[in-house]
């Protein structure tokens, strides 16, 4: 195999080789014969996991564009990296073009799959699992896309990610459908990016559901533009087992859709259900900054055709129980700190108020109230995201 | 005054030696097409780096250098060589990474144990092709006699310098590209003009290898001598741009963290003061930002740096045990930041 392929590279001309196929067999080197697949490929080629347990020691990097790597399912094909030596993440793509499908990577001991600077990627059909459930020690974020246009993360699967199950961030471009999130801090997170569609995901039994956050001081800051629609958010009322000081640990337990510093943030039909804290929830960025370019609080937010069942019911903040019992048991369905600007709430349930006046008050200085819904005309919906031509046919 | 005449008796009377008795081997030539073309050599052996096989005595134009504060790497020696083909020199940018031609090459090889137990791990090679650097890792083997191209890396139980039984990672040719890449392409890290002696520089001016002399306001310090420098600042800031900033800079592996350990990097919070961390997971430790000034205890690049387990310990490559020496002064250097 690697003669041959060196081969192949010395023959290489202007004239690019027909793409092939590699086959990948689980047992004896696969570390080796995996990582040299994917080091050796050529653009076109494709990379087949053949069914089986894979046991590796180091994580496995791609660098080259428009790649495919296929699993023979996210249940049969398994990359195990309970024994992981080294590295940060499980697999890490650095190429353009590439199709991450149908295989499944386990107890990666930092993130699962990141994929940095990859524009036009695919995640379809990925398993990412840590497989002791929530835990603290558990590796970061599942499926991981960062810095790149044009993401499309579909009928995946993430458990147990101690930040974010899927987490884009400083992206642009993205559609993130059809997935299933459940049992990590956050299910969705979708950070300082600009133009995200998040659509018929499950998230369940998350800390929080689905994360819509914008932070100062990254390259990237700005982000708008987040269509959160038709989800199925449900009972994410799991204990944060993020490590403190990251973001997500300051989430409640009970959160439904989550919108922090964000700019025209639409959330619509989706079913929300059994979320104990709140099944919306719109805050600022609590804490100090230093970036010119940075908006701390959510603005142009739309709420429009939820179905909300029961929830609100126990907070996990502060006081929270006192705010219950004067709100006669529950909280409504939607929460804001108060500093939101231009909420379009076009349901017809009430909204509770923080009364917060300022970033970063304490709780106790929460002067809660109930804002009646007023129900006026539709607000126009966003434009849809649209990935480059051919992208989906590389599913075909 | 040597006529010309001496010259040429000399030479054919070394040729006749040469031939005679072979007492002299044939001159070595570094194959200026295998650094320029397109292929993945074998060996390094193929390249002609060195005139011996086992890899220690540099042919003609393979000068080594040595850095003054020099990445950790488990505290594995270094050698450390550039080779420039015939008729070309480097260019100076500034204190910066010094240019070098297309054809050239720099050469760094591994290695552990003391003097007659030394043995070569690896030699890592950067050949600085017409369209761009290519890193390259190459393995030696168990009897030290010939090395083998590992693209895929490999794992080595050794023992390092500070006595530790460590599985040490051989990186893969994508681990070579994960530090080595700026702004989409491969590039040297280490013959940057400031961690280089002026000496060094000095010689390679006077030899016709390097244009002119770079401008460099302060030099990095001398690592091996920190112990007599009171420069923590110093010492420090050079410690993360050899050891950190190849990844956490603009357009590098950890840009997205927005955090930036270049030297030249003035902004506080760019560099971690106060600076919340992004996607650190658990690697944060519970910690709510990279430096807590003057309190190294709640500062998460000590934390990070103070660990070995994959997720947390920083950096994620070439690191199998934990830098004590760097740890104390990244240590002395975040006490003594004014709290306030």
């Amino acid at each position: 195999m690697l003669r041959f392929t060196l081969a192949a590279i010395a023959l290489a001309s202007a004239a690019p080789l027909l793409a092939e196929t590699h086959t990948i067999t689980p047992g004896e080197g696969a570390q080796e014969r995996l990582q040299e697949a994917l080091i050796l490929a050529e653009p076109g080629d494709e990379i087949v996991l053949e069914a089986g347990r894979y046991a590796l020691t180091d994580g496995l990097s791609l660098d080259v564009d428009n790649v495919t790597v296929r699993g023979a399912g996210m249940n049969e094909s398994v990359i195990d990296f309970t024994n992981q030596q080294g590295a940060g993440e499980g697999l890490l793509v650095t190429s353009d073009g590439v199709t991450l499908r149908d295989f499944g990577i386990e107890n990666a001991k930092g993130d699962g799959i990141k994929s940095k600077g990859a524009d036009q990627i695919i995640y379809h059909a990925i398993r990412v699992e840590w497989t002791n459930g929530p835990d603290a020690s558990n590796g970061a974020y599942g499926i991981y896309p960062v810095e790149a246009s044009d993401i499309l993360v579909q009928d995946s699967y993430v458990r147990g990610a101690s930040d974010a199950g899927i987490y884009v961030g400083q992206s642009k471009n993205i559609i993130v459908r059809r997935n299933r999130v459940v049992e990590n801090v956050a299910g969705i997170e979708i950070e300082n990016s600009m133009g995200a569609e998040v659509t018929e995901n499950l998230a369940t039994r998350n800390t929080g559901g689905i994360l819509v956050f914008d932070l100062p001081s990254l390259p990237q800051v700005g982000g708008r533009s987040v269509l959160v629609a038709r989800n199925a958010v449900i009972d994410n009322n799991t204990d944060n087992f993020a490590p403190e000081g990251n973001i997500v640990a300051s989430v409640p337990a009970g959160t439904g859709v989550m919108v922090m510093a964000n700019t025209d943030v639409q959330v619509l039909d989706n079913a929300l259900i059994n979320n104990a804290t709140s099944h919306v929830m719109l805050v600022a960025y609590a804490q100090d900054y230093e970036d010119e370019r940075f908006q701390p609080l959510p603005a142009n937010v739309v709420v429009r055709g939820n179905v909300y069942g029961s929830g609100g019911s126990a907070p996990d903040f502060p006081g929270g129980d006192a705010v219950v019992a004067a709100l006669g048991g529950a909280l409504p369905p939607v929460l804001s700190d108060g500093l939101h600007q231009n909420l379009a709430l076009e349901d017809a349930v009430p909204m509770v108020s923080m009364g917060f006046t300022r970033r970063g008050q304490p709780v106790t200085e929460a002067k809660p109230e109930i804002i009646q819904p007023v129900v006026a005309g539709a607000s126009p919906e966003l434009p849809p995201i649209t990935l480059p031509e051919g992208m989906e046919a590389r599913l075909k | 005054m040597i006529r010309p005449g001496w010259i040429l008796a000399a030479a054919s009377l070394a040729l006749a030696g040469a031939i005679g008795a072979r007492a002299v081997p044939p001159p070595v030539l570094v194959n200026d097409a295998l650094i320029a073309g397109e292929t993945l050599p074998r060996t390094l052996e193929d390249f002609g780096f060195f005139q011996d096989q086992a890899g220690r005595i540099p042919a003609n134009r393979v000068v080594p250098y040595t850095l003054n504060t020099p990445l950790y790497s488990d505290g594995a020696d270094k050698l450390r060589y550039i080779y420039l083909p015939e008729g070309t020199e480097m260019a100076a940018d500034g204190e910066g990474l010094l240019k070098f031609p297309v054809g050239s090459a720099i050469i760094k090889t591994f290695a552990f144990g003391e003097g007659e137990d030394q043995r070569f791990i690896e030699t890592r090679v950067l050949l600085h092709r017409t369209d761009g650097w290519l890193a390259l890792p190459y393995r030696w083997n168990d009897d030290q006699s010939d090395t083998r191209l590992a693209v895929a890396g490999a794992r080595i139980a050794l023992t390092t310098p500070e006595g530790e039984e460590i599985s040490y990672r051989v990186p893969n040719k994508n681990q070579c590209k994960q530090c080595h890449t700026k702004d989409g392409e491969v590039t040297p890290i280490g013959p940057k003009a400031r961690n280089l002696s002026a000496d060094w520089l000095a010689d390679r001016v006077s030899a016709g290898h390097l244009g002119t002399m770079p401008q460099v306001a302060a030099h990095f310090p001398d690592w091996s001598a920190r112990e007599d420098i009171s420069d923590v600042n110093s010492l420090a800031r050079a410690y993360l741009d050899v050891n950190c900033a190849h990844c956490h800079q603009p357009g590098s592996m950890a840009s997205n963290s927005g955090l930036d350990l270049r030297w030249e990097q003035h902004d506080g919070q760019a560099v971690g003061i106060r600076k919340p961390p992004v996607a650190a997971g658990r690697g944060a430790g519970g910690y709510a930002v990279s430096i807590a000034p003057g309190n190294p205890d709640a500062s998460i690049m000590v934390h990070r740096m103070s660990s070995i387990e994959p997720g947390v310990a920083m950096p994620e490559l070439g690191k199998g045990t934990v830098d004590k020496d760097g740890l104390a002064v990244i240590r002395k250097w975040i006490a003594e930041m004014p709290a306030q």
